[in-house]
């Protein structure tokens, strides 16, 4: 298998750099054909190593490709673990991809429009982006499909390059190229957690690879260490590592980076800043559930945390009016639940979300870039509307995308979201009451600026320009077909994988399991318990609370953006206006972005500058060298003045001199 | 004893050529500088014999040659490598040729005397890293100063005068130090060779002593926080050329003193002093990370970047005690070392290239301020895109070189300290913050003024240069074994001596570390 996995990984390297470096050559059809077929190559392995596991009995794969060093004992390997969860991520991640890079065909065709005239930056601009979406995949790949710490931190830092590449890709717009530092130095504090985490498991473990470390993680369950007056080791690794989750992740606070990233072409918005890196957070903290179920504190954190971001970024959605915005502030309230689901010990939940969040947002995204293609990239949803009966395709998958991610009854984001709730509702660590009521009232969240979006933009009347309106129509097939693709699942796959992944426990393989849940923590065994199919699961679903909310919420916005909105259009400003301050907070995001900008930003520059001028130019190089170049000058123009040259003045000197030596002589 | 002098021929064929190049003169240029390229080739070349020949499995010095040289004061021509020294040796002949490269077309005064100079220099660097006769380095030591000098002070800047001045003097304030330790050494030992200075058992006042002179001597190379104002001063003054070598591996040379002279020699009074060390080192990374922030002129901002960066290697080699004094902690102090040393091949690379870059567009512009570019890539793709490489190997990227030593470090030291690692961990978001933010300025953006707009893209000879040194920045960051096995045995060994008690049976009471009786195990003189 080692010859399929390796494949697998690197089909879409070789296809990036070919398309990369070669792109000139190849030309636009080159370049998409070799890395599509990398993909593709990739894909369909994926997907066929999925139902090796599924229906085969496919073995966990755990091998050294080669070793990356060896230092003081430690081994620093590369290498793969392909277990069920592996899979799992594989084929989404490669199932995204290849949609993606498809869909891309359309979507940067006309790419030379967004460059200045006569850049030579934009030269061979489409097949760059191509090689970066299959870097992407490739790095993706090796994060997930890594068996140690070490290539973790690789993929984890890669996937991180090539969002700040992708971010800034249109590298002349200043928004953008703003946009990827704030994202890699977000990341960066967040990777600043994860390396200290990485460097504690080093330390008390001796060891980089997971199962080693896995294995021996319950020795450690009572270690202490001497920091902060005394805390768990374990609590230690396990809030660390999340630091580094919650960069990668978007969540509070490290949120920042991810609604600017929405600066670059859309298909990595919905590959890279929705489907798959941003869920890499959420896969590691899962991968390290035997690390993560031994401390409770740690598990409290992420849940508070996750909880918080689900809520709250939700709440920011219901005012932006960007397009991608709102899908945006919709992937950070998703990111939450998926991490809630984790503090919650329910990382199967978890995992199942990121799966189907990953076909639904994907889907969402895309379908949002169909929209903006359409509209010639204008993104403001006020200038939209009516505009299914324009797009009839991107009409019917939004909608199907909206659905699923509001969690209606059988789509797919029903089945994650339900469990998750219920998961977190039978939990009690500590935080979880809280979190169990924000995510509730996060479903109604949810409902209104999806459906909001969705009536601005899709009904009512067209709004735009006349121009625009004149050559409004469907988006080619090479876009409409992902969005179709995607759509199947988003609809789907909860049916399908709501058992497999939750009831029957189909994580634990005997003597490997990836996810490992502690005696006390099972928070999915109640919906085990009472499991009778999925038919039963989403009627009993349709007699709870979040079904309601969700229900009121797309009811409510019906009545507002569709109804209420064609007989007044100024509905939406005047709902804003009487929201008031509560608007204003929301509006500026919480103040998170001015925050950062003035005390870290501002204040780093001024502390730098301070230390500067302070420090090396008036202290070391003023007062001590310079200032002892000078005491040197001055001492020696000092010493100069002695000697003037005049005979009688030496002559008395000597007098003076051996009448003093004289004295002393004659005195001692 | 080799019987090829492979040593001798690596430190003298390029002053030979050196030499030569003088002798063809400015009236042939063209000829001389094919004649130095000619020379700078063939000692790479001759010099990976020292790789294709070492044998690491052994702590011994390879190569030994041994020849009286003032016999009346027992000083010999002494020369010998080992896996600390030879893959700085190698660092030295390979960045030699981009120097070379670099100064094809743009020095026009007297390139023969130019490409002379760094030919010097650079059997004079390879002298360092190899001499096992304390004089015969102290020579090679102080002789590296005179065609640095003179790099500077002849094609340097407009305030070149100031930067040669203070370099010199602050180095050779340095070094003088260094001498009478030298000396003093050599009177306990009976002998300047520097393997035998590492039998002597030094009472605690003496190795003090002995310590603080060569920590002078090296924390000015380093440079270490305080004594590092002269790097930027040097830097911005300095030729491309010279930059590049300055930091490449002049720096370097710090470094190798304190794994050579002060962790062997005195390793009780550096478990005692550490603690100042490994404070200085901190301050490097995190001050100077904030310094370089603001820093208006590009070659500024990367002297700044260095000299946080080499704070790393400090580190790496100064957490050693702490580990070893907690039996606690199992290993670490081995991965310090070898970090450290990684760290230093590593940033011979980037900085290296970050200097040619900064070249590049001087060589169009005529500015080294932040200001006066922005959108470079809408006029040089393929150099915006050199550029974006290197500034995130200096950011320490996984996959290129300047992660393997940052990360290596980083794990040792928390061994060491949870706070410490803290603090030097902060580098990941400092290094980028700098890093990036220069980047964003100068090559992202739309095109900023006349000048950016009338750029050139790379031309072949620096395509070439920076193509080497991102293929040598890639390859020991995907696989960085081959570089650390070199190092093994010999750090192993270096590791040995550090832990072991040196002071004399009257004050071995005061050992903190093993006592002397495990010296038994140690390797000697070869």
């Amino acid at each position: 298998m080692e010859n399929v996995y390796l494949t697998i990984v690197l089909a879409p390297l070789l296809g990036a750099i070919v398309a990369g470096f070669f792109g000139g050559r190849i030309g636009r059809r080159g370049a998409h054909s070799v890395t599509i077929a990398g993909v593709g190559v990739s894909a369909a392995l994926s997907l066929w190593v999925l139902t090796r596991f599924i229906w085969g009995d496919e073995p966990v794969f755990n091998q050294a490709v080669y070793t990356w060093m060896v230092s003081d004992g430690m081994r620093f390997e590369v290498g793969f673990l392909v277990d069920r969860l592996t899979a799992l991520m594989m084929a989404t991640v490669t199932f995204v991809s290849l949609m993606v890079h498809v869909y891309t065909i359309g979507y940067m065709a006309d790419d030379e429009h967004n460059w200045p005239k006569g850049s030579l930056s934009g030269r061979n601009s489409y097949q760059r982006f191509f090689s970066y979406i299959s870097l992407f995949t490739f790095s993706m790949l090796m994060l997930v499909m890594s068996n140690n710490f070490m290539q973790l931190f690789f993929g984890w830092e890669a996937v991180g390059l090539v969002s700040y590449l992708l971010i800034g890709f249109w590298s002349t717009r200043e928004t953008a190229i703003f946009a990827n530092l704030k994202a890699f130095i977000v990341n960066r504090v967040g990777d600043f957690g994860f390396i200290l985490g990485i460097a504690a498991v080093a330390m008390y473990f001796n060891s980089m690879d997971y199962a080693e470390v896995f294995a021996a993680a319950p020795q450690h369950a009572d270690t202490q260490v001497a920091l902060f007056g005394g805390v768990s080791l374990m609590t230690l690794i396990c809030v660390l590592l999340f630091i580094g989750a919650m960069g990668k992740s978007a969540q509070v606070p490290l949120h920042v980076w991810l609604p600017d990233s929405m600066e670059g072409p859309t298909p990595i918005s919905a590959l890279i800043h929705a489907a798959t890196m941003v869920t890499a957070g959420v896969f590691m903290v899962a991968r390290m559930s035997p690390l993560y179920e031994l401390s409770e504190a740690a598990l409290s954190f992420v849940l508070i945390v996750g909880a918080t971001t689900a809520l709250f970024m939700g709440l920011i959605g219901l005012v932006q009016n960007d397009i991608k915005r709102v899908v945006a502030y919709s992937t950070l309230s998703q990111l939450g639940y998926m991490v809630t689901a984790l503090g919650a010990s329910a990382y199967a939940a978890g995992i199942f979300h990121l799966m189907t969040h990953a076909f639904f947002k994907a889907l969402l995204f895309l379908a949002a870039g169909s929209v903006i293609i359409a509209m010639h990239h204008d993104q403001d949803i006020r200038h939209m509307g009516g505009l299914r009966r324009y797009m009839p395709i991107t009409w019917i998958t939004a909608l199907i995308g909206s659905l699923a991610l509001i969690g209606f009854p059988a789509f797919s984001g029903f089945f994650s979201k339900d469990a998750i709730i219920e998961a977190v509702g039978h939990s009690h660590i500590f935080g979880a009451g809280y979190a169990s009521l924000l995510l509730t009232i996060g479903v109604l969240v949810t409902a209104l600026y999806s459906f909001r979006m969705y009536f601005l933009v899709f009904h009512g009347k067209p709004r735009m320009d006349e121009h625009t309106r004149h050559h409004l129509h469907e988006t080619p097939w090479v876009v409409t077909l992902p969005l179709i693709l995607l759509a199947i699942p988003s609809v789907v796959i909860g049916w399908i994988a709501v058992e497999p992944l939750l009831v029957t426990d189909w994580f634990n393989t005997g003597d490997w399991s990836p996810i490992q849940v502690a005696p006390g923590h099972d928070n999915l065994e109640p919906l085990r318990a009472h499991w009778h199919g999925e038919w039963a699961f989403v009627l009993h679903g349709m007699h709870m609370l979040p079904f309601y909310l969700a229900m009121g919420g797309l009811v409510f916005a019906a009545l507002v953006w569709w109804l209420g909105f064609s007989i007044d259009p100024k509905l939406d400003e005047q709902i804003q206006s009487w929201g008031g301050p509560f608007t204003r907070v929301l509006q500026a995001k919480y103040g998170f972005d001015d925050f950062n900008q003035r005390v870290f930003a501002g204040g780093g520059r001024r502390l730098g500058t301070a230390l500067w001028v302070s420090g090396d130019r008036i202290l070391i190089d003023g007062a001590v060298v310079n200032g002892s170049a000078n005491r040197v000058a001055w001492l020696a123009q000092r010493v100069r003045q002695l000697q003037t040259g005049y005979l009688y003045h030496y002559a008395i000197a000597m007098i003076v001199g051996l009448a003093g030596l004289l004295t002393i002589f004659v005195v001692l | 004893m080799n019987e090829f002098p492979l040593l001798t021929l690596v430190i003298w064929f390029p002053i030979i050529g050196g030499i030569a190049v003088l002798a063809s003169g400015d009236r042939a240029a063209a000829i001389s500088k094919w004649i130095a390229l000619g020379f700078a080739l063939l000692t790479f070349f001759v010099s990976l014999g020292l790789w294709t020949g070492f044998d690491s499995g052994t702590a011994q010095m390879q190569f030994v040659e041994r020849a009286p040289w003032i016999p009346n004061f027992d000083v010999y021509y002494h020369l010998g490598v080992d896996g600390i020294s030879m893959p700085l040796i190698i660092l030295t002949t390979f960045i030699t040729i981009f120097v070379i490269v670099a100064g094809w077309e743009v020095i026009t005064y007297k390139p023969s005397h130019y490409m002379a100079a760094f030919l010097i220099m650079e059997g004079v660097m390879v002298g360092v890293f190899s001499a096992l006769d304390a004089i015969l380095f102290y020579v090679f030591w102080e002789a590296m100063l005179i065609p640095m000098f003179i790099i500077i002070g002849v094609w340097g800047g407009p305030n070149r005068v100031y930067a040669t001045i203070k370099f010199f003097l602050y180095t050779f304030f340095g070094s003088v130090f260094m001498l009478v330790a030298l000396i003093y050494m050599y009177f306990q030992a009976d002998s300047f060779s520097i393997l035998d200075f590492h039998d002597l058992q030094l009472g605690l006042t003496a190795q003090t002593l002995i310590f603080v002179a060569f920590l002078l001597a090296f924390a000015v190379k380093v440079p270490m926080f305080p004594v590092h104002t002269w790097l930027p001063d040097a830097h911005v003054e300095a030729p491309t050329g010279g930059s590049v070598i300055l930091a490449a591996i002049m720096l370097k040379i710090g470094g190798y003193g304190f794994l050579r002279f002060s962790l062997p020699i005195t390793p009780d009074a550096s478990a005692a002093l550490d603690w100042l060390i490994i404070a200085l080192s901190l301050i490097a990374i995190v001050y100077i990370g904030f310094v370089a922030l603001v820093q208006q002129d590009m070659k500024k901002l990367i002297a700044y970047s260095s000299i946080a960066h080499m704070g790393f290697v400090t580190l790496g080699f100064f957490i050693v005690f702490t580990i070893l004094r907690n039996p606690a902690v199992a290993g670490g102090a081995v991965m310090g070392i070898e970090g450290g040393m990684v760290q230093m091949i590593s940033h011979g690379f980037i900085s290296g290239a970050l200097f040619l870059c900064v070249g590049v567009l001087y060589d169009r512009v005529h500015s080294r301020e932040i200001a006066d570019y922005g959108g470079v890539i809408n006029t040089m793709p393929w150099f915006g895109a050199f550029v974006v490489y290197f500034a995130m190997a200096n950011a320490g990227l996984p996959g290129t070189s300047g992660f393997v030593g940052e990360v290596m470090v980083i794990l040792a030291t928390f061994r060491a300290d949870f706070w410490w690692a803290f603090l030097a961990a902060t580098t990941l978001i400092l290094a980028a913050a700098f890093t990036l933010w220069m980047v964003k300025r100068v090559v992202f953006g739309e095109v900023k003024n006349e000048k950016v707009a009338a750029l050139q893209d790379l031309n072949r000879r620096e395509a070439f240069n920076l193509g080497a040194l991102a293929l040598a920045v890639l390859a020991l960051g995907i696989w960085p074994a081959p570089l650390v096995e070199v190092m093994h045995a010999s750090v192993d060994n270096l590791v040995a001596h550090a832990s072991t008690c040196k002071l004399p049976a009257s004050e071995s009471g005061d050992c903190v570390l093993a006592l002397p009786a495990s010296m038994a195990g140690l390797t000697g003189q070869p």
